[in-house]
């Protein structure tokens, strides 16, 4: 269990005001845009705003755990642990965004379809892969010593993010109930309505970029810290 | 010595300890039953709702046996830290990692096999005409669970709380295993029978993804 002194790795900058800035602007035009300037839809009515902001987070959560998969790869084949870092920084805050679709969209369906809840593909899958990313972030807890931490925590990863296109066409096969995509099939959705989705989508990346960012730089102080205190007890 | 010859070895390894003392295999399988029995209770299992349910439960039935009964597979090896003595041996990791997977296959299915006739009996199912086709879902629906399953183990044996952890990182991930595997076997005890195309070359896929996935992430698995 011999660790050679850890050189000081750089935590990453802390996030400049600017780019906040950026995100809080984007937020503010993509609400502007979600619940005022679009169009309200003919037959759900003002509910149906809550779709932008669902939509687009379960686009860029999904991105997050993408990118668990990609940090559970470089972790493995470069043993640096600043992928380990990426990794559970993705994690979280995807578990976050999918968070925030698993609760906006029964506050949809309940108007629309009459109840909070059905277990249709969609939704399922959703729900799924929301547990699976939880149960991700649980083993992390689990186990104490960072490199043994990265090491299993990347094969679960990507274990899981291997997992999601099985669990989509499982669960597509299985039951289908859903309100067919909208996107990319003769365009039901009003242009005005495109244009805000879009926005809402590019105001959730940045929260991801900013967010993971931020997630990342705490874990690479945490290591920080952890390395000088290894060292004071050795040297103690 | 080849990957498959020291595979092959780990797999007989596994087969003498786990039948010297047949507590895993005895223990799962009262495990099942009971699991079998106290689903009884949850509906009426006539003959025609049996036939609906019957498949998924027995299938749920058998991913928690595998999520308690994998458990020891690396657990077993760090009471005497035997995974240390393994893991020097001059072989490739992954054949540690695949001897185990075999030997779980088997485990698991001999489980399987011995609890069919108990469900046919007390679920009212007739499965004698349909064994071929029945069998061919157990054995792809536990490569699956066997190949997943024993990942994990390794995985939870190095965490806290790793028995509640197992069946926790598992079962999510198997939920596709389970859909294919309950669809699969529903068509087969339906009548008339017919073995679904989509959902063996569904159970097929995965299997082949997550033994692929094991093989790639099985050096590192393994390495202290």
């Amino acid at each position: 269990m011999e660790t050679e002194t850890q050189s000081r790795i750089p935590a990453g900058a802390a996030i400049s005001l600017p780019s906040v800035l950026v995100v809080f602007l984007l937020l503010a035009a993509a609400s502007y845009g979600a619940l005022i300037w679009a169009p309200t839809e003919a037959t759900m009515g003002m509910i149906q705003r809550i779709f932008y902001f669902h939509v687009a987070s379960a686009w860029s959560g999904f991105i997050g755990f993408i990118m668990v998969f990609v940090g559970s790869v470089a972790y493995l084949r470069t043993r640096a642990l600043k992928w380990d870092w990426l990794s559970v920084a993705s994690a979280e805050v995807g578990v976050a965004f999918f968070t925030i679709v698993l609760v906006t969209g029964p506050i949809w369906a309940k108007p629309v379809w009459g109840i909070w809840w059905t277990w249709d593909a969609r939704l399922t899958s959703s729900f799924l892969l929301w547990v699976l990313f939880v149960s991700y972030l649980i083993l992390r807890t689990l186990v104490d010593e960072p490199e043994r931490r990265a090491m299993v925590s990347a094969v679960f990863g990507i274990f899981a993010a291997l997992d999601i296109p099985l669990v989509y066409f499982s669960i597509w096969w299985f039951r289908t109930q859903h309100p067919q995509p909208v996107i990319g099939d003769g365009g039901s959705l009003a242009p005005r309505m495109g244009w805000v989705l879009l926005l809402c989508w590019a105001a959730t990346l940045g929260v991801l970029t900013l967010l993971i960012r931020i997630r990342y730089r705490l874990e690479a102080l945490r290591s920080e810290v952890d390395g000088i205190r290894m060292n004071a007890s050795r040297n103690s | 010595m080849s990957m498959t010859r020291a595979a092959g070895v780990i797999l007989a390894k596994e087969l003498r300890t786990e039948f010297r003392s047949r507590e895993l295999l005895g223990t799962t399988l009262v495990f099942v039953l009971i699991v079998i029995v106290l689903f009884s209770f949850t509906f009426n299992p006539t003959s025609a709702e049996s036939r609906r349910f019957g498949p998924g439960l027995l299938w749920l039935a058998f991913l928690f046996a595998g999520s308690l009964m994998l458990q020891p597979s690396f657990l077993r090896e760090q009471t005497n830290d035997t995974l240390a003595a393994l893991r020097l041996a001059p072989i490739d990791p992954f054949s540690i990692l695949a001897g185990k997977m075999a030997a779980n296959f088997l485990f698991l299915l001999l489980v399987e096999v011995l609890l069919l006739p108990v469900f046919a009996v007390l679920y009212n199912t007739a499965i004698l005409p349909v064994l071929p086709q029945l069998l061919l879902v157990l054995a792809l629906g536990t490569v699956g669970l066997a190949t997943t399953g024993t990942v994990f183990s390794a995985v939870a044996s190095q965490a806290r709380l790793r028995e509640l952890l197992l069946p926790l990182l598992l079962l999510p991930v198997l939920a596709p295993v389970l859909i294919a595997s309950t669809e699969a076997t529903i068509g087969v005890l339906r009548d008339p029978s017919e073995l679904s195309l989509v959902w063996m070359t569904f159970l097929a896929s995965f299997d082949v993804v997550f033994l692929t996935a094991a093989w790639m992430v099985g050096e590192y698995l393994l390495e202290e």
